[in-house]
């Protein structure tokens, strides 16, 4: 039984990949041009994998910090972008890369805060909803169609948003730090490596991480030195000194408490590194700087926004393309989409099949779809009652959050700072404290169902 | 979320369905209630929290005694310190 179990996991998780080889021959079959947006299919693909192996969850980094001091994830995210800030250096200089920074401003600082409140309640950030859903997690497929639709009603609704874009955010100063540092563009590799990686994302993480160390972490590792240096000193005693070397010790005994956690972060940073570069080199191999005027040449111009463009990062991103699928859905109830700037001029509404951004959240689905059947990790768990709610209500959270700071944890904070885009920090600092507070009600919630569970150790004891 | 004493010092808390972070959360909390040496038996569905629920037993001494998965449910015996 146990072995037709094993096999027909095994059966799935290559039917998966077979099929995204067959779609992709397919698609390129049809046009060669399609293989821009394969290429991107399958990156997700790769991101899905380490995601789900290294259970690489942006929303855990501040919360379980706060829920139960456990710096694994928050150690994990500040490896991933340093790697990746490096790399981002390399590309840059050597005009590889597909990055603009974004516009600098509080809206960053509020929309993380919204964002961080959501993905608390949701169980997962944005890309940790993808992967999680791949699980078969039945929550986090909730917060996904709540992320989508939230979205594109929040864009479209009123015409306030519109307002805030045009009013507050479009005039914002954009610049790295490597630009404002040495001046202009087209630095050098050391300009965009002292100023985007050193600076704007090497020496905040050490800082971070130094903090983690220090408040959360350290107590229990320096209790575990203290206890192997008391145990070698001689009979008659003594004073157990810690030194720098200790703490040095100890922050390394941080780093690689889960091995696991800080190697997934490594390759996530290479990969979205090469992903980056490989956007870039198809555009070139193309001639094309966003894939809509591809759409335009062969005739699906309705699908692009005025500008003749779709949502097109060249790097990893994940929560547009979720509005534009949301959009897409109530195109087809009847609803006007496209009287507002974030689709009708900035990003359109590209067919599903056509949506470059798309086809890499499904590909990151797929990935981790995979990778856990072949690890017997996938089981399709429906939500309860009580987890619907948070699915959803986190996942609306998430979704204006995401719009109010122009991206998610991935767009507005993990590409953004390695870039050498300061706001890319304000979105941290937001998220964290929208984390803190939907840590602080989930412990009252869980506080208050063990005592409904009338769960009291003391009388059960005899 | 159930929890229920299997016998004198050992506890089960079972989170299946939940997704993070209610599984550590309520593995951190059922674990305070109980007594030094006492056997929580946690079961739960939730990979993520594989990786939280060993984390958090690391950084506060707890022993994983027995770790076991079957059809995508991971049950781990956790002693408290």
């Amino acid at each position: 039984m146990a072995d037709d179990a094993d096999r027909r996991r095994k059966f799935w998780a290559f039917s998966v990949v077979g099929i995204m080889l067959i779609i992709s021959l397919w698609y390129y079959s049809v046009n060669p041009i399609y293989m821009y947006i394969i290429a991107y299919a399958w990156f997700g693909f790769a991101y899905g994998i380490l995601l789900q192996w290294g259970r690489f969850c942006f929303a855990s980094a501040w919360r379980d910090l706060f829920a139960i001091g456990v710096t694994r994830m928050f150690v994990g995210i500040m490896v991933a972008m340093a790697v990746f800030s490096v790399i981002m250096a390399v590309l840059a200089a050597n005009d590889l890369s597909t990055f603009h920074p974004g516009p600098l401003g509080i809206h960053e600082l509020i929309g993380g805060l919204i964002f961080g409140l959501g993905m608390v309640l949701a169980g997962g950030c944005a890309s940790g909803t993808l992967y999680k859903s791949g699980e078969g997690n039945g929550t986090s497929m909730l917060a996904l169609v709540a992320i989508s639709f939230s979205q594109a009603i929040f864009v479209d609704a009123q015409g306030w948003f519109d307002k805030l874009l045009r009013g507050y955010i479009f005039p914002q100063p954009k610049f790295t730090i490597a630009e404002k540092v040495f001046g202009g563009k087209n630095l050098s590799l050391g300009e965009y490596f002292i100023g985007d990686a050193i600076i704007n994302t090497i020496i905040p993480t050490l800082i971070f991480l130094s903090l983690a160390y220090w408040f959360v972490a350290r107590r229990s590792i320096v209790k575990r030195i203290i206890e192997k240096k008391a145990a070698a000193l001689p009979a008659n005693g003594g004073d157990v000194k810690l030194s720098l070397k200790d703490e040095l010790y100890g922050f390394w005994q941080m780093i690689t408490a889960s091995k696991r956690t800080t190697l997934a972060g490594i390759l996530i940073g290479i990969i979205a590194g090469v992903h980056v570069m490989a956007m870039q080199s198809l555009r070139d191999k193309f001639g094309i700087e966003n894939f809509g005027q591809a759409l335009v040449k062969m005739g699906f111009v309705d699908e692009v926004s005025k500008r003749g463009t779709v949502f097109d990062p060249g790097y990893w991103y994940i929560t547009t393309q979720e509005a534009q699928i949301g959009a897409w859905v109530l195109e087809k109830f009847g609803w006007n989409m496209r009287d507002n700037i974030y689709f009708g001029i900035m990003n359109g509404i590209p067919n599903p099949w056509h949506n470059p951004a798309l086809l890499m959240s499904i590909g990151i689905i797929l990935g981790a779809a995979a990778i856990a059947l072949l690890n017997k990790e996938f089981k399709f768990k429906a939500p309860t009652r009580e987890l619907a709610v948070w699915g959803i209500l986190g996942g609306v959270l998430m979704g204006i959050g995401a719009r109010v700071a122009l991206g998610c944890n991935i767009g507005a904070f993990y590409i953004r700072v390695a870039g050498g885009d300061p706001g890319g920090w304000l979105f941290f600092l937001g998220m964290g404290g929208g984390a803190l507070a939907s840590v602080k009600f989930l412990n009252w919630w869980t506080e208050r169902q063990l005592k409904e569970e009338d769960f009291d150790i003391d009388i059960e004891i005899e | 979320m159930k929890v229920k004493k299997l016998e004198n010092g050992v506890y089960q808390l079972d989170v299946k369905g939940y997704v993070c972070p209610h599984p550590q959360l309520y593995t951190m909390k059922t674990l305070q209630k109980l007594k030094s040496g006492d056997i929580l038996e946690v079961l739960f569905d939730n990979p993520s929290s594989e990786e939280s629920i060993t984390a958090l037993c690391d950084k506060e001494g707890h022993e994983i005694v027995e770790r076991r998965s079957d059809g995508g449910t991971f049950i781990y015996r956790i002693k408290k310190a």
